[in-house]
């Protein structure tokens, strides 16, 4: 259980997803304007991570990896090379599972997260989240944490990165570091803030 | 389109008018993340150029025949084959640098350029320009990343490609390497001065003051 929570201590702080290896970029610095749709852009990252990274694990698992096919009478067969082509495929689908059931039963989350859903299916989080467990080699359970934990850390960073960009608003910014250079700037304040939890080891 | 853009055209104006990554904002994660050396960036810039040719020339190929609705499936289907020969080829020829890149080859699949240009420009145009227009992204894309890190292996290490370039303290030398610029949050700050510098040298591509002070006005005294 200790293990665990440090685990997840270590993926939301030291190996923040955003601010240490810069994964799911492209959203960060578009979808953070606003601190409201932020929010609820990070709670879908944070459900579809939760969901994706263990689903991802058990097909790596149990179907991919060298000699996990031994309970199918084929165990000299390594499919880990169709690793990638999976993952996308695994993430795509539970996106769209997703969406369609928030369409169905909770449609007013739906209506709020509906403009972000697709745009998950391409956040490099997410797979990053998946690649990371397949080469960390993480057990079912760790693979949860891990996942929750990632995207808990995105969810952070993308929140606070919209809480300074909402205040900047005013601010007397030069003509050529208006909007994403000054993100740039912002975002590498943050991942320097982020680095004091490096060294750190739980 | 009234006036076919030449061939040149698609593959040079992606380099610096409309650069992927400081004017469309696409592909940053891994710009930030391969470039504190570079070998990583040469590497990761081939593979990513070839990737974005390819899937765009497939793309346009099978563009007549893919309905809207499941046009994002083929497209990640595509750009996943591609990747996976990339990958393989990488770990055969080049093992140690694929180990540094680790998972980042893997992430060219969702890659936004990759994407971007497929949804963007193969959707609707036939499969030969939708070729040179991918090489010339994943060009502009190069450029910015070579840039990057000239910069960051050079003041960070003292050498360029694992030349000795600035003669470093360790190694009898003078310079006394920045290790700032070894670390991540370094990319994001030079990439940040690289718009600055792109961007006044190109007002045109400057974004809009959403919200300015009106002029003559004064900090309102404080409200006790």
């Amino acid at each position: 259980m200790e293990h665990l929570l440090s685990l997840f201590i270590r993926s939301v702080f030291i190996e923040n997803m955003a601010l240490a290896f810069f994964l799911g970029m492209c959203t960060f610095l578009a979808i953070s304007k606003q601190i409201k749709a932020s929010i609820g852009l990070s709670v879908a990252v944070v459900v579809t991570m939760a969901i994706t990274t263990p689903l991802n694990n058990l097909a790596y698992r149990y179907l991919m990896s060298d000699g996990a096919l031994a309970w199918a009478g084929m165990p000299e067969v390594d499919l880990s090379f169709l690793g990638l082509i999976s993952y996308i495929g695994i993430i795509a689908a539970a996106v769209q599972i997703l969406e369609m059931f928030l369409d169905k039963y909770v449609p007013s989350l739906y209506n709020t997260l509906g403009i972000f859903l697709p745009l998950i299916t391409v956040n490099c989080a997410i797979l990053g989240a998946a690649l990371f467990m397949v080469e960390r080699d993480y057990t079912f359970s760790e693979s949860f944490v891990y996942g929750t934990g990632a995207g808990c850390g995105w969810a952070m960073a993308i929140i606070s990165l919209a809480g300074i960009k909402e205040k900047l608003k005013y601010s007397d910014i030069p003509a050529g570091m208006q909007g994403l250079g000054i993100s740039f700037i912002c975002a590498g304040l943050m991942a320097l803030g982020f680095m004091s939890f490096g060294g750190i080891d739980i | 389109m009234s006036a076919k853009p030449s061939t040149r055209k698609i593959l040079t104006e992606p380099i610096i008018d409309n650069n992927p990554v400081i004017l469309q904002v696409l592909g940053i994660c891994s710009a930030l993340a391969v470039t504190s050396s570079m070998k990583t960036a040469v590497v990761m810039s081939i593979g990513l150029t070839i990737v974005t040719a390819v899937c765009c020339f497939f793309i346009s190929l099978v563009r007549n025949h893919t309905p809207s609705s499941i046009r994002i499936i083929v497209q990640m289907t595509i750009a996943a084959s591609a990747v996976i020969v990339v990958d393989q080829i990488l770990k055969a020829v080049v093992y140690d640098i694929s180990k540094q890149l680790s998972v980042f080859v893997g992430l060219i699949i969702t890659n936004c350029i990759v994407m971007g240009r497929m949804e963007g420009y193969a959707m609707k145009n036939p499969p030969i320009p939708s070729f040179i227009d991918g090489i010339g992204n994943g060009l502009g894309y190069s450029a910015l990343l070579i840039l990057l890190a000239t910069f960051r292996e050079i003041l960070g290490r003292g050498t360029w490609f694992g030349w000795e370039v600035i003669p470093t303290v360790t190694n009898d030398g003078w310079y006394i390497p920045n290790g700032l610029l070894l670390l991540p949050p370094s990319a994001f700050f030079l990439i940040g001065f690289i718009i600055w510098a792109l961007r006044s040298w190109k007002p045109a591509q400057q974004e809009k003051i959403e919200f300015r002070i009106a002029p003559n006005s004064r900090a309102v005294p404080e409200a006790c």
